[in-house]
This record gives structure tokens, C-alpha cells and sequence, in this order.
């Protein structure tokens, strides 16, 4: 099954897109993305794929034209990272109120100023609360499951909600990596035929989108893309049980990694996971409960599912990369801070930002951080709340 | 593209209803309506917000019997582009065997300003879609705020005619000049107070492949602080006094397509707005100058150009 091969992130990326083969295609370059859709477009330029593109002239009218193709009724997809993420930021609001299924790969990027081209999740974090469905991926092969399984989860009838894939920018987008490309036949099989919703294109029924929507009937609306993104949840984890009797690979919500017995753990999104990992193994080996949970769904938040895994956890990191500069640590952390509220028994919790603009992430730096784990596990205090780390001081 | 002929257009069905909440006398829902009645083929629609999107469409009601998309202020354009798209991806699947038109609708806000790259993007691109701007000089949605398309001297909410300055500074953007300069195969500016002319050049444009622009003068009696029931009469005047020539530019050659008999001078336009009314003072008289020299220098290229572009007579 499937073939063997040595490809980028972003490689990996418009291989996926070319066995979704959507029908319109709008994007606008932006490093370190752009490679997604040039791929991309030698195979509409050979052939190999049915879509449209639609080469803008900005992300802004790129993410727009996404929103035209989609309403008018077919499968759209885009990819962009960083400043090209936040142009499109008006545009992703009205993407999920208007409940348009738009898959979007992101190569997760620095924001400016400074300008950087280089890996961090700025720019998601910055779209977290735009209505989009968040999922993030620490390799190559990750991100290509993910944005074929993104299809299935927004084009479901019960979400109709955008879904943006995420990898590190560089880190992963440009990396070759060995990983599995499934068959074309499998792949579109996966994925389905896309059965338009009241299609704009439908000119015997006539319908109005983006209407006017008063004090009288905005919150209602809001309140069905709520719920839509709550269904998310179960469609994701039945999504990935689909993928995973077909293909073998195994997703859920998040992976819990040495979690069962931990007694110190990290969470930390994306290609980092792969380093905690390592040091992981190291420690385990001397005997030190170690453990890591890597979110991949952050959007919807698991917050429930979070707290289970992590009770019991005397002391957790959750690592951020990428900071909400509300100068009380980075944007998970208060959201993991929150689930764990409701974890009995309570772990104490820290947060780290580390790694911005693409500086790595050397396994010294995590050997530190599950050792201060391991004091404030002992001692049950905290010394620092919140700081950076791979940082020059 | 059949001839348009009122006993056919009499037959049509209005496709934007009454009922709307636009303003009494407002000109945008006239060329709406003459556009629409000018349609041979079903059409879909997309336009920028504005007046003319918030008032027909207040949730759960739509004045819009054609398929109709709003999205954001700056893209009616691109989301044109997208929805044209899309179109052309699924006939060329099988999947819409129908012929369908793209209009995009913007103000001179949406389009002029905030809408300019978007508008320019689609143009170049080569969406076969047509693009109309109506066009009354201000942010008229927002409380009459000046834009690039208000004309010299006027006064709007953020060019006040105060104490020190009387009124805008600048002249407006010749918005139908510069996407001329994209060479899209059909541009023409119209009036809804000619509104056999403003039809045909509508059904030339659905007609045309590729992308088509249309600027049409539309009376905002709002803003132009002008009589309720002044819109047809006004649009007129713009005519008259060449503020606003109809032309039309087909493959890059230019004809006017209505020429007053006698061209009459700005302030016959000017005196039945009251946001010019301070011109009439006598310290701001050279503004009136300034503005009717540069209409007399662009009304004689115009007319140079058209001139030039003429097919030679045997």
C-alpha cells in the first residue's frame, strides 16, 4: 500500500492537494508556503488535476475568491503562512460565518516586525479565534494525513466550518523527510465526491449570502457556528478512525505521549514534539516519568479530554512558539491553564516561549525544563510562572 | 446579444424588488434595476458592502432575486474572481451546463479606494465577469465621508467646507481612465438618466468575454444635499456639463456615446447640490475655475480621442 518517498512538508502538501484535486484553487506566494503552490501549479500546468487556479494578487483576494469559489459551490483550498495568514484575517471570519468548507495549508511562519521568514505558530495563533478548525502537524507525514483528512472534517454536513493544517515553517516545509504517499484511488476514495450546500451557482433557487444581519438574528447565527464547531470534536476523532482502518495511522485529538504514568510532562505543539520526544526517551531510560502531550486539534479545544490526560501530572510545561505578548507567557498556556482548572488532581503548571522566528530548540533546553518540572514536582512550588527560554540573555 | 427595445424590457421581470430600505430618490437602486433588466442571462451577483448591499439585504429578507453575494468592503472584485471560478472549473467538468453571467457591484468606496487592488487584480487576471461601480463621489454608507471619486470642492464629513478650508482639496481620480489602462476589451461610463444607453452598454458588456467595467453617476441625495426627487435630473446635469461623458471604450477605441448639444457650464451641476453651495461664495469662485478647466481639458481629449477612433468615412 501506498509508495515510499523522500519529500519536503511542502511537497508532501500539494501531493495531497493534487490527490484531493479541488476544484478552484486561489493563492497568493509567500515563503515558506510558496513551494506548496508552485508544485501545485505544475500539475494543473500538466494536467494531472481539474482545478482552476485562480493566482491573486494578494492574500486578501486570494482568501476572497476562496470564499466566491466555495459559496458558489465546489472544493477550494489555499495555502499561505505569516503575514499572508494575517492578511487574510478579515477574510477567515467571514470564511467560517459563512460555513464554507475551505481547506487552507499553512507552513507556520514568524510574524513581523521583525521581519522573519522563519518557523513559529505567530501567525496561527493569530487566526485561533477566526471560527477556522486548527490542526497542526510535527513531520511531513503528518501535515499530508491532516490536510487530506481536513477535507472530510469541513465538508461535513454537521460542521461546514474552514480548516487550517499547520507545520513548522522550514523546519518542516523544507525538509525531506521519508514518508508514505498514499494511492491516488485510495486518497480520492477518502475523500469522496463534494456535494455542494445551496450553492450560489444554483440560479433556479436564488439565494442571498452575507446578508445584513441586525441585533436580531447575528447572534443566532454565531451561535450555530458554536455549535458547529462544537460537533467538530466527535467528526474529527470519526475522521481519523476512517483514516485510520483504512491507512493505519492512528490520530486523535492530541497525542499523548509516556502520559499514562507521568509524573512531568510537556506540551508543546508541532515539529518540537519530535525533540521532546528524544529527551523523553533518554529520561525514561533513567528512570524519570517523563511524558508529552502534542495538541493537534487546537481548534476545536479539547479542553475535557485535556484535563483527563494531565490529572495526575505533578507538574507541566506547556512550550509556546509563539507569544501573546499580554506579558504572562504565550498563547496556550492560559488555555491549558484553564482545562487543567478542572483536572482532579490539579497539576502545577508553567509556560515557556522558546523558539520564536525559527531559533531551535536544542535538547538541552528540554533536559532543562523537565528538570525544573522535576523540582517543582518535589517541592510543589513554583518559581517562575512564565519566561522565555533559547534566548540570549 | 439581442436589441434592446423597451416593448421587450416592458416583459421583464424586475429581479430587484421594491421594498428595499434604500433611501427615497436614491439612484443606486435605479441602475440597479435598469442592469438587471438589461440582463439576457441569469446573472450572479457580488458586491462590496455599502449601501447598496445593507439595504436590500437585511437578514431574514432580500430584495435580490438573482443569486446575490456579499462578502467584505475591499472585494467584490475578488470574490467575483473566486465565484467565476468556480463557474468555469464545473462547466468544464459537466457539471453546469447553464450559461451564467458575473456582475460585481462596488460603490466608489469599494471601489475606488479600498476595492482598487482587488479590482485591478480581477481586471488583469482576465475574470470574465463585469464590474460596476456606481459612483456618488462619497462614503455615503458611513455619514458621507470624502472618498478619491468626490469631486473638488465639495463637502463631506471629513472635508468640511470650514473656516480655512473650503471644502475637498483635490480633484477626483479618473478611476475610468486607470482601468482603461489594464486593456480589458470593454469599459464605458453611463448614467441612469440615459437609460437605453446605459442598458446597451450593459448588454454589450454581459455580452463581451473577459473582464468589463462600467462607472455610472448615481444621485445620493444624502450627500449631495440635493432635492428628493432630483436624481434622474442631476445625473443629467453631470452629462451636460461633460462632469460626466458617456463613452465607451471597445478593444482601446473610444466613442462618446452622447455628446450635449450644448455643453453648459459646472455650476448647473454645482448650484442644485448643497455640498457645493459654499462655492458660490465669492473668495471660493476659483475652485468652480479650477474644476471647470479640468473638465473643458479632459471633455477635449475625450472628444480628440474619439475623434482619432472613428472609422474613416468613404
Amino acid at each position: 500500500m501506498g509508495q515510499r518517498v523522500a519529500m519536503t512538508g511542502n511537497i508532501a502538501m500539494a501531493n495531497a492537494m493534487r490527490q484531493i484535486n479541488p476544484d478552484v484553487c486561489a493563492a497568493y506566494p509567500i515563503t515558506p508556503s510558496t513551494e506548496i503552490m508552485q508544485q501545485f501549479s505544475s500539475f494543473v500546468a500538466d494536467g494531472l488535476v481539474k482545478t482552476v487556479l485562480v493566482p491573486a494578487e494578494s492574500e486578501h483576494s486570494a482568501m476572497s475568491a476562496c470564499i466566491g469559489a466555495a459559496a458558489a459551490g465546489g472544493r477550494v483550498m489555499t495555502a499561505t503562512s505569516s503575514q499572508g495568514l494575517a492578511l487574510m484575517w478579515e477574510m477567515l471570519f467571514i470564511a467560517a460565518g459563512n460555513r464554507l468548507p475551505i481547506v487552507l495549508a499553512m507552513a507556520n511562519r514568524a510574524l513581523s516586525a521583525p521581519i522573519n521568514i522563519h518557523g513559529d505558530t505567530s501567525d496561527a495563533m493569530g487566526a485561533r479565534d477566526s471560527g477556522w478548525i486548527q490542526i497542526f502537524s510535527e513531520n511531513g507525514q503528518e501535515a499530508y494525513d491532516n490536510l487530506i483528512q481536513a477535507v472530510r472534517i469541513a465538508e461535513h454536513l454537521d460542521i461546514r466550518l474552514p480548516v487550517m493544517v499547520g507545520m513548522d515553517g522550514f523546519i518542516i516545509s523544507h525538509s525531506i523527510e521519508s514518508m508514505e504517499l498514499l494511492d491516488d484511488e485510495k486518497v480520492r476514495d477518502f475523500v469522496g465526491e463534494y456535494t455542494p450546500s445551496r450553492p450560489l451557482l444554483d440560479i433556479q433557487h436564488p439565494r442571498t449570502y452575507g446578508p445584513l444581519d441586525l441585533q436580531d438574528y447575528y447572534i443566532e447565527h454565531k451561535r450555530q457556528e458554536y455549535e458547529a464547531m462544537k460537533n467538530a470534536k466527535s467528526v474529527i476523532l470519526e475522521v481519523a478512525k476512517d483514516f485510520s482502518n483504512r491507512f493505519g495511522r492512528e490520530y486523535g485529538l492530541f497525542e499523548a505521549y509516556h502520559l499514562d504514568d507521568a509524573e512531568v510532562a510537556i506540551v508543546v505543539l508541532n515539529s518540537a514534539a519530535g525533540t521532546v520526544k528524544t529527551v523523553i526517551e533518554e529520561l525514561r531510560a533513567d528512570g524519570v516519568k517523563a511524558g508529552l502531550l502534542k495538541p493537534r486539534v487546537f481548534r476545536p479545544f479539547p479542553a475535557e479530554e485535556i484535563a483527563a490526560a494531565l490529572s495526575g501530572v505533578k507538574a507541566v510545561c506547556v512550550m509556546d512558539r509563539a507569544d501573546g505578548v499580554n506579558a504572562v507567557g504565550g498563547p496556550l498556556f492560559p488555555e491549558f491553564r484553564s482545562a487543567l482548572y478542572d483536572a482532579t488532581p490539579r497539576p502545577m503548571i508553567i509556560n515557556k516561549v522558546f523558539g520564536l522566528g525559527g531559533r531551535d530548540l536544542g535538547l538541552h533546553h528540554v533536559r532543562e525544563v523537565f528538570a525544573e518540572l522535576g523540582k517543582i514536582a518535589e517541592t510543589g512550588k513554583i518559581e517562575t510562572l512564565a519566561e522565555y527560554i533559547t534566548v540570549r540573555n | 446579444m439581442s436589441k434592446l427595445t423597451l416593448k421587450e424590457l416592458s416583459k421583464q421581470e424586475e429581479l430587484l424588488s421594491g421594498g428595499h430600505r434604500l433611501c427615497a430618490g436614491c439612484g443606486a437602486s435605479i441602475i440597479v434595476r435598469q442592469i438587471l433588466l438589461a440582463a439576457e442571462d441569469p446573472v450572479v451577483v457580488t458586491s462590496a458592502t455599502g449601501c447598496l448591499e445593507v439595504a436590500t439585504t437585511i437578514f431574514p429578507y432580500t430584495a435580490w432575486k438573482v443569486p446575490f453575494f456579499h462578502s467584505a468592503f475591499e472585494n467584490s472584485a475578488a470574490t467575483a474572481s473566486g465565484v467565476e471560478a468556480m463557474y468555469q472549473s464545473l462547466k468544464k467538468q459537466g457539471k453546469i451546463k447553464e450559461k451564467i453571467k458575473f456582475i460585481a457591484f462596488g460603490g466608489d468606496g469599494g471601489t475606488y479606494d479600498i476595492g482598487f487592488q482587488s479590482l485591478s487584480g480581477a481586471l488583469e487576471r482576465g475574470h470574465d465577469f463585469t464590474y460596476i461601480c456606481y459612483d456618488n463621489g462619497a462614503y455615503m454608507n458611513t455619514g458621507i465621508q470624502r472618498s478619491s471619486s468626490t469631486p473638488i470642492g465639495a463637502a463631506t464629513t471629513t472635508s468640511p467646507a470650514g473656516k480655512v478650508v473650503p471644502g475637498k482639496m483635490q480633484h477626483r481620480k479618473n478611476l475610468t481612465k486607470i482601468v482603461e489602462a489594464h486593456n480589458i476589451p470593454y469599459l464605458a461610463q453611463a448614467s441612469p438618466s440615459k437609460p437605453m444607453d446605459l442598458m446597451k452598454k450593459v448588454r454589450k458588456a454581459l455580452a463581451t468575454e473577459g473582464p468589463c467595467f462600467l462607472n455610472i453617476v448615481s444621485p445620493c441625495n444624502r450627500g449631495w444635499r440635493s432635492a428628493l426627487d432630483g436624481a434622474i435630473r442631476e445625473s443629467q446635469l453631470a452629462v451636460d456639463t461633460c462632469f460626466w461623458p458617456l463613452y465607451e471604450v471597445e478593444e482601446g477605441k473610444v466613442k462618446i456615446t452622447f455628446k450635449p448639444k450644448e455643453k453648459k457650464p459646472i455650476e448647473e451641476w454645482l448650484k442644485v447640490q448643497g455640498r457645493f453651495k459654499h462655492l458660490f461664495k465669492p473668495e471660493n469662485g476659483w475652485i468652480i475655475e479650477k474644476m471647470q478647466k479640468r473638465i473643458d481639458h479632459d471633455w477635449e481629449k475625450l472628444l480628440a480621442r474619439h475623434e482619432a477612433d472613428q472609422p474613416v468615412k468613404e
